[in-house]
């Protein structure tokens, strides 16, 4: 994560948040948890406590109610991550398709097992269950991209391109 | 016979102009000009259509018993949180078509009397939320969403919902409590949703696929989707294939095709891959029983099994399955049916919301003993052991997850026991890698 001091998403964030806490009833805003820790993520890469006691302050409401949800939901990452985040299907049809072979082959390339970030701070493996991709599988998600079909050839190739 | 994928590989489809060239938005148009909500309602009900996201409950019966109490406003909540391993026919259809599913919440809001529905997506599915989310705006420059649709005085206000990933939040109580900005753990019924649903209010959820069904049935009528499928099992399912077949993919079939057809036929996977045997299929999704080669393909009864809701239950557990989410999986003599049953244990581990201590400590433990079978430090005991935690989660949930966890870690072992048995017997061959046991004289044994 880049140092700042503060934390505050730049106005045209903070507008879709004002336009994300209309989508409810009046006085149902904490629907927009979800919506905002994602948005959160996406501009600081992780959910630091700090990430989550703004998304609180943002919703007038106490940060252990934020603490709670960001806790539950396998998506958000609640210690530091390198760059580019690989979470990996680990659930059976990915497995039918060879993605143990698939996976262990990005580990050992990668220098790092699952959970782990590599030295250069550039890359982190998560495993994930299924990824609703099954038919295309095995199959890895970094950040909004889908990446199917993979071989241990796909895999050099994907690396190669993020690595530049 | 194509309903909800006739289009779905048109350039284009997935703009409001070519979605409407080909159609698209007539059934909007019908509904909210020339029928009431109710004339829509019993169309749906005459259709018999089965909620498709596994459990098959006919979704105008649901529809009815939405309380409507005077003042207070009803929702209608789509779940497009597929998580179910082997499913993913939704994510295809919302990534491809967007418009087919929004048009479907437009005519099924107006049928509720909702005037402000939501798309629960799962949040993984994030490019497929931005494609809905400039379909919807599409809809709303045309007219066809916002205050006074079509000039009818009707206000639809539709807004996607991300998930942030849990299986547990498809089942429509946890998925309430997400969208209420809370953690996914279901609720206890009754009351159910359609009397206190999201914020209390009655509340409808309905799955991606019985959603965007509706608009083919408000063009064509209840009776025309009646009339596809056999006996109570009406009209198309979207069936996503994957595994060891030579076409993997979404295909969308007539409910009643016999399940060989739809493994061997071209039109459908496309048969085994090159040089392999059919072993086992889960048909319905992970927690659906596994069924091997034989009992697949035929009933007890030695009749050609169909994909229909009966017939892949028939014989009950003890030889049946289920078509659920239709999440089939199919797996060739390669597979070894214990690693698969972990992989799908490990699974339920993770996503038990550990609400109910049947089910947050049978799945871990489960987990466990399977872990230990797969990596050759299996007991004697151990596959009794399984059965039993397993009958012991069963039933005893707050929500089907328990269920689901339990029933393909029992159903591995009433039809594959002999490959447990192997493991824990032979140690040091179950240990090498692609290992599998063969069993003597199976149709698929080399």
């Amino acid at each position: 994560m880049e140092a700042k001091n503060t934390i505050v998403f730049p106005a045209e964030t903070l507008d879709l948040v004002q336009k994300i806490m209309k989508r409810y009833p009046e006085g149902k805003h904490k629907s927009a948890i979800l919506p905002i820790l994602h948005l959160a993520q996406a501009e600081w890469k992780w959910c630091s406590p700090e990430v989550m006691d703004y998304v609180a302050s943002l919703l007038s409401i106490a940060p252990i109610e934020v603490y709670e949800v960001a806790s539950f939901y396998t998506m958000f990452h609640l210690e530091p991550v390198g760059e580019h985040v690989i979470e990996y299907c680990r659930t059976g049809p990915c497995c039918l398709m060879g993605g143990v072979e698939v996976y262990d082959h990005l580990k050992k390339r990668l220098g790092i097992q699952t959970g782990e970030t590599t030295s250069d701070g550039k890359f982190t493996i998560k495993e994930v269950e299924c990824l609703a991709a099954c038919g295309w599988g095995p199959v890895f998600q970094i950040r909004e991209k889908f990446y199917m079909q993979l071989t241990a050839e796909k895999v050099d190739q994907i690396i190669d391109e993020l690595s530049k | 016979m194509k309903i909800l994928t006739e289009h779905i590989d048109v350039p284009g489809i997935e703009t409001i102009d070519v979605f409407c060239k080909h159609g698209g938005y007539q059934a909007v148009e019908k509904a909210i000009k020339k029928m009431t909500p109710d004339e829509v309602t019993e169309e749906v009900k005459k259709s018999g259509l089965r909620g498709r996201g596994g459990a098959g409950f006919p979704v105008g019966m649901k529809w009815s018993f939405l309380a409507k109490p005077e003042g207070v406003p009803r929702y209608l909540v789509c779940n497009a949180d597929e998580s179910e391993p082997g499913t993913f026919k939704d994510h295809y259809l919302m990534w491809k078509s967007p418009h087919t599913l929004i048009e479907g919440m437009i005519v099924s809001s107006f049928a509720l009397g909702a005037n402000t529905s939501y798309i629960y997506v799962r949040g993984e599915l994030m490019y497929v939320i931005h494609i809905l989310e400039k379909a919807i705006q599409e809809a709303y420059d045309k007219g066809y969403l916002g205050k006074n649709i079509l000039g009818s005085g009707y206000d639809l206000d539709l807004y996607i919902q991300p998930g942030g990933g849990a299986y547990i939040c498809g089942e429509e109580t946890a998925l309430l409590e997400s969208l209420e900005g809370k953690r996914g753990n279901p609720r206890i019924k009754p009351p159910f949703p359609a009397v206190k649903g999201v914020w209390q209010c009655p509340t409808v959820v309905n799955n991606v696929e019985s959603i965007a069904a509706t608009s083919w049935i408000i063009n064509h009528g209840g009776e025309a989707y009646a009339a596809i499928g056999v006996g109570r099992s009406t009209g198309t399912k979207l069936i996503s294939a994957s595994g060891h077949i030579r076409k993997p993919g979404v295909y969308e079939i007539p409910l009643g095709i016999t399940v060989e057809d739809f493994i061997y036929s071209d039109e459908w996977c496309g048969g085994i891959r090159d040089g392999h045997k059919l072993k086992a299929v889960v048909a319905g999704g992970s927690s659906v029983p596994i069924l091997s080669a034989e009992m697949i393909l035929n009933t007890v009864d030695g009749e050609k099994r169909l994909m229909t809701y009966e017939s892949l239950s028939d014989g009950g557990f003890a030889t049946g399955t289920m078509l659920g989410s239709g999440g089939f999986i199919v797996m060739d003599e390669t597979t070894c049916i214990v690693h698969n049953t972990l992989t799908f244990a490990r699974f339920y581990h993770h996503e038990s919301c550990g609400q109910c201590s049947p089910c947050r400590e049978g799945t871990g433990w489960m987990d466990k003993v399977i872990y230990r079978i797969e990596h050759g430090k299996g007991r004697k005991e151990d596959i009794d052991l399984l059965v039993d935690v397993a009958k012991k989660i069963e039933g005893n949930t707050i929500c089907p997850l328990g269920d689901a966890a339990a029933w393909p870690v029992a159903a591995a072992i009433r039809h594959f026991r002999d490959e447990f048995e192997w493991h824990i017997e032979h140690p040091e061959l179950a240990i090498q890698p692609g290992a599998v046991y063969m069993r003597p004289g199976a149709s698929w044994a080399q």
